[in-house]
């Protein structure tokens, strides 16, 4: 792509909307909205036609923006996209804009409004960005929005938690960081020229073993921090429940996949062997948090922390599928990130809107909202089921490929992950019991029921859901080649070999066992070839004492 | 061929989208002659599809049909098609038929709920998640109607969803099964690890291949699957819970169909049971325990309906003792019948509730037939036939049933004997407390023993909205003609289920009809087993005789109305609730919430904050530098990362 680009412009218009934004008075609240909104869905349509324009054939990079910026460190303005990124950068260009309509800041419209679409700007960027130093911008560039979003527009810990969420962040970044100056000159040793270039980079691999497994540590570091994995979670629930809706919805929509994209991204195609080797820890650390995060939520008696808690065992099946190394585990997983954006993102705008009527979280306070609120009532249903992994709806699809793909390669882990959709069912209709079924009493018999712009919201949400359930292939098409793609690199690069039947199903297993048959059979040949010859020889060698003997 | 099966599921997806679509708009009974319809006309389709197969050279009435291709990535994949066949078409045929007549009985039934519209849409999504599940050519796709099915299951339970019984056993139901589940997903995952496809067929090719090890850990997987659905032991303690839902979902749902699903599954695996050896053994005795523990507790139950629960989840038990002595054809002729007899008897008992005010205990009941002709008529024939009294259709199933199991060990017959006894007793308890003896129903509170069990069924709002003319002593009155014409329907297939597979040469039709699907696994009687027929049947004839008589002698001589009910077995579940509350929820409870707030809250968040203060109080200096300013923090990490590149370039030497 020359000139004009399309990618650039996308990180462009929220950056160019919040300037807009900061110049218009802070009265004109009408205007601020329509401001911000306008960018949003900008960008929003944007994305959308990207994924009809994105070529299903190709495993490359597209639509790829490049400039140089600073040449004496090889640092370039580069973005990119692929089949890892196509979807996450759709994910963002839907969410924003709905986060934006469907949340009311109630206070400061106009700081809140500039910050939203900086964030946006910040996601669309690390989502985007294919040279490291650009991704590091972009990937701290999420953070103060956010910080000031939850601090300043948030809950009564807001304090706390903004701070929490921050510092937490910080200190994995610092890891990245190092890690990165690390690699980035490492890989310049002798007469190759300083490069951020994430192609390049993946493309040389020349980091010594050990070196790479800790610049690979160091990575790890910083997105564990962000998915968040176990026992790098304890900010989550309390950013969470004191995040305003928006900053819920684009925390757990967008956000957190900024760890799992990371370790796809930067995990796996930088550090192949690395990823291959330290696969067990990853994957133990993502199973324990599929459980864990489980519990936690059974036991939750504020709404906004029982979601919360389940997005540490959500994203702890992304990131089993991710290290489980086969093609369905890394697709399953991409496609997942994307599921729990949409799934959780509707979970999270549902209870802020329960919040708007009743000003509590508190599961206790809550009760047979179904008979005051029945529109409410279904639409939780069908969320609630498309988190829980119901077939039919989006979630099940990516959990099903995260299980089975990571079943082929690392059995037990996939076991233990799959009684952890036992768990997902019972917190979730616990919760929904005890919020929406019985008799009202009091505040909860005179709520009124969602709002016509309050349904608008949500009907994006839900018709990608059963969409994205039924008819999943337009999407995974999209992810396949670039999934196969990286596989193939970290076959290469990292010395390991995806199991037959995870490329070609029941091919490669007939395959397989001809081979093993093929072996066996030229041992067992070789075997009775032996065999023939020291009978040859010790029957020579009788013959040869017969003969000394009848001399 | 076998164009018209695309319509099979269609017609009640179209139905269910339809009513979503009109919404309230739909409205009484509108909505219910929609979905009715809607049912109605996938079953012509079913027949129309039948008779194409029927027309077919007995081995090519099997057909694939695509649709689309679902999930993909790699070398999984897996397409959305339907397979037609002689299996799967019988299913379709008494699922879609059943599903009409009880479609038509709810729009009597549900007359005047609040809730009358959202009822049928769920009913036809229910229709069409049991077709899928029949239809589909793959594990994964039948996997997609079986949770569907457990969807509707728990919404329809929870239906009322004001009472809390109900909304808890809604709730227990999606939970219980989906450890069940939890089986069923790593069978496919092994599936695709050993064979590397999904599809029925190419499974059953690829099996040569897999180890023994591995088919039997499959069978078993499966099986763990098909007892959560089909609700055998341990994981039956959600069915009698389930009776919290509307009658006739109790008919369709938790008796006719869905919770046969998991015998189906085992019917549609033959191929690979066959291979199984160890596994099948397994399963005969969990069907055959199951038969006889459920049948036990069935004894003690007051409650009406809870008595059909446990009978049902009995019945199912002999599906399985069928399934596990390679008998497949006995079993899809025994969940024919039962199909027949038991939503018959479901239907009888919701009219029974309509016609007394949502009366549920027994003890309350009495003398009915002269209020209720049709319901009592009608009952008694699915009495007889539950209680495998010739020529009535459950003797002939139960019959095959019974020769296969005898043929596989004669303890397990012997089992199968005691649970039929049971049967014919609790059965015979149960017409004679409800249609035999006193109306008890014009005195209240009678004998002391206040059933334990509140009333269940209705909401008491919607029993306020219609208010009994005269409080408990309104007179009991026969349903409307909407009811009961389903009724007399299947009370006539109930009678005359037998005809379709009669063990006498070319009368065995379904056996003839289903052979080509189980030809290699379905176990051949040996000689001897078949030469005791007549002794067997006898024998059963005579258990099942043996079980009315008692119960004639204690409820209708000596005119009592409780016998053989210890508190452990009248307590939930027969104990059952009790000891996995013990077990697993109390146990569970306890560590979650040690997980949840001191683990979590005190031990890995503890660490973080601990970290926090050690580093706070570390030293004065430091403590300026915690300024709480991000702006500060935000300056530190720039000149940090300035620093690190510094000594990078340094050291590169740059």
């Amino acid at each position: 792509m020359e000139g004009f680009s399309i990618l650039t412009a996308m990180v462009l218009v929220p950056v160019i909307g919040a300037a807009v934004v900061a110049l218009i008075p802070r009265s004109r609240e009408d205007v601020i909205k329509a401001v911000g909104l306008a960018a949003a869905v900008l960008v929003g349509v944007a994305s959308i036609s990207l994924a009809f324009a994105f070529d299903a054939n190709s495993a490359e990079y597209q639509f790829v923006s490049e400039a140089s910026w600073i040449e004496e460190f090889g640092v370039s303005w580069l973005l990119g996209v692929d089949g890892i990124s196509l979807f996450l950068v759709v994910l963002t260009g839907i969410l924003f804009p709905i986060a934006l309509v469907g949340t009311d800041p109630h206070r400061d419209v106009k700081g809140y409004t500039a910050w939203m679409l900086l964030l946006e700007a910040g996601c669309l960027g690390s989502f985007l960005a294919l040279d490291l130093f650009v991704f590091f911008l972009f990937f701290e560039l999420t953070l103060l929005p956010m910080y000031f979003i939850i601090g300043g527009w948030g809950y009564e810990k807001r304090v706390y938690a903004s701070l929490k969420f921050f510092l937490f962040t910080l200190f994995g970044s610092a890891f990245m960081l190092v890690g990165m100056v690390a690699l980035v000159f490492l890989s310049a040793k002798g007469t190759a020229p300083l490069t951020f270039d994430i192609r390049e980079l993946a493309e040389r691999g020349a980091l010594a073993e050990d070196t790479a497994r800790w610049v690979f540590l160091a990575f790890t570091m910083a997105f564990a921090v962000k998915v968040p994995l176990f026992p790098f979670h304890t900010w989550l629930p309390d950013a969470h429940t004191q995040a305003p809706t928006a900053g819920s919805v684009i925390l757990a929509g967008v956000l957190l996949k900024l760890g799992t994209y990371g370790l796809v991204r930067f995990g796996l195609s930088l550090f192949p062997k690395a990823a291959v080797d330290l696969a067990p820890v990853l994957l133990t650390l993502a199973v324990v948090g599929i459980i864990y995060g489980a519990v936690c939520a059974t036991m939750q008696k504020d709404l906004k922390r029982l979601v919360a808690y389940s997005s540490v065992a959500h994203l702890g099946f992304i990131v089993l599928g991710t290290f489980a190394l086969t093609t369905q585990g890394l697709s399953g997983g991409v496609l997942q990130m994307v599921n729990h954006g949409l799934s959780t993102g509707a979970l999270f705008l549902l209870v802020g809107m329960i919040y708007e009527r009743r000003h509590t979280r508190e599961i206790a306070e809550l009760h047979g909202l179904q008979r005051s609120m029945p529109v409410m009532a279904v639409m939780f249903t069908v969320v609630m089921f498309s988190s829980i992994g119901l077939p039919g709806l989006n979630g099940f699809v990516g959990e099903f490929l995260i299980l089975i793909g990571s079943f082929v390669t690392r059995r037990w882990w996939a076991v233990v992950g799959t009684a952890g959709v036992i768990l997902a069912a019972l917190y979730l209709l616990w919760a929904y019991q005890r919020v929406f079924h019985g008799t009202p009493e009091g505040e909860n018999a005179t709520l009124t029921d969602m709002t016509l712009r309050e349904r608008a919201v949500m009907a994006p949400l839900l018709f990608l859901i059963v969409f994205l359930g039924v008819y999943p292939q337009p999407v995974l098409d999209r992810i396949n080649p670039s999934v196969e793609r990286l596989v193939r690199h970290v076959e290469e690069k990292g010395g390991y070999e995806q199991p037959a039947v995870a490329v070609n199903g029941a091919e490669g297993v007939r395959e397989e066992r001809q081979k093993k048959e093929v072996e066996e059979g030229q041992a067992k040949q070789q075997e009775s070839e032996r065999k023939l010859a020291e009978f040859k020889e010790a029957e020579d060698k009788a013959r040869e004492k017969a003969r000394s003997g009848g001399q | 061929m076998a164009d018209l099966a695309y319509l099979i599921p269609a017609l009640p997806l179209a139905g269910f989208l339809g009513l979503v679509v009109l919404g309230r708009r739909a409205g009484d009974p509108r909505a219910g002659w929609l979905a009715t319809s809607a049912i109605g006309l996938s079953f012509l389709a079913t027949v129309a599809t039948f008779f194409e197969l029927l027309g077919q050279d007995a081995h090519h009435r099997e057909v694939t049909k695509p649709l689309f291709t679902w999930i993909a990535a790699g070398g999984f994949e897996v397409k959305a098609a339907l397979l037609v066949d002689q299996l799967s078409i019988t299913m379709a045929l008494f699922v879609t038929g059943v599903g009409t007549l009880i479609h038509l009985y709810s729009v009597g039934y549900m007359k005047g709920d609040e809730h009358f519209a959202r009822f049928f849409v769920y009913l036809n999504l229910f229709a069409f998640s049991m077709l899928v599940l029949v239809l589909s050519d793959s594990f994964l796709f039948t996997f997609l109607g079986w949770e569907g099915v457990g969807a509707c299951s728990y919404l329809l339970i929870s239906f009322w969803f004001e009472r809390d019984t109900a909304a808890t056993a809604g709730k227990k139901a999606f939970v219980v099964n989906r450890i069940g589940d939890f089986g069923f997903m790593i069978a496919m995952f092994l599936l695709f690890t050993t064979v590397g496809s999904l599809t029925y067929k190419e499974v059953f090719e690829g099996l040569e291949g897999v180890s023994h090890a591995a088919i039997v850990a499959i069978a078993l997987l499966l099986f763990l699957g098909a007892c959560g659905k089909s609700a055998q032991l341990p994981l039956f303690v959600w069915l009698p819970d389930a009776m919290e839902g509307p009658s006739p979902v109790s008919a369709l749902i938790h008796a006719a169909t869905m919770v046969t699903a998991g015998v189906y599954l085992m019917a549609r695996v033959s191929p690979l049971l066959v291979e199984a050896g160890g596994a099948l053994t397994v399963i005969a005795i969990v069907g055959a325990v199951t038969a006889l523990v459920a049948a036990v507790i069935a004894c003690a139950q007051d409650d009406i309906k809870r008595v059909l629960a446990y009978s049902t989840i009995s019945q199912l038990g002999y599906m399985f003792l069928a399934v596990g002595s390679g008998a497949y054809i006995a079993a899809v002729f025994h969940m024919i019948t039962h199909a027949f007899f038991k939503a018959l008897l479901f239907l009888g008992a919701g009219s029974v509730m309509h016609g007394m005010n949502d009366e549920l205990n027994m003890k309350r009941m009495g003398a009915l037939r002269r209020w209720m002709p049709v319901t009592g008529a009608t009952f008694i024939v699915g009495w007889l036939s539950i209680a495998g009294v010739p020529p009535f259709s459950g003797f002939w199933s139960k019959d095959d049933v019974l020769l296969a199991a005898y043929d596989k060990s004669p303890v397990l017959w012997a089992v199968g004997l005691l649970t039929a006894l049971l049967t014919a007793y609790y059965m015979g308890r149960q017409v004679f407390l409800v249609f035999f003896g006193e109306e008890r129903w014009r005195r209240e509170e009678q004998d002391g023993v206040q059933g334990n069990e509140p009333s269940r069924g209705r909401p008491e709002d919607r029993s306020e909205a219609e208010p009994p003319a005269e409080g408990s002593h309104s007179e009991p009155h026969e349903s409307p003609r909407l009811m009961t014409t389903p009724m007399v329907v299947l009370a006539a297939l109930a009678a005359l289920g037998g005809l379709l597979n009669l063990p006498f040469g070319k009368l065995k039709f379904l056996e003839h009809w289903l052979e080509p699907v189980f030809e290699e696994a379905e176990h051949k009687l040996s000689p001897g087993a078949e030469d005791l027929r007549l002794v067997l049947a006898l024998l059963a004839i005579a258990a099942g005789a043996g079980g009315i008589a008692i119960a004639y002698a204690i409820f209708m001589r000596a005119r009592r109305t409780a016998a053989f009910q210890p508190a452990l077995l009248k307590r939930g579940s027969g104990g059952f609730d009790d000891l996995y509350s013990f077990l697993v929820e109390r146990p569970g409870r306890v560590i979650a919430n040690f997980t949840a707030f001191v683990f979590d809250a005190r031990v890995v968040d503890g660490f973080v904050n601990g970290a926090a203060s050690v580093v706070r109080m570390g030293g004065s200096q430091l403590r300026k530098v915690q300024t709480g300013y991000v702006r500060n923090y935000a300056l530190g990490v720039t000149f940090g990362a300035a620093l690190l590149l510094g000594y990078a370039l340094l050291r590169m030497g740059i």
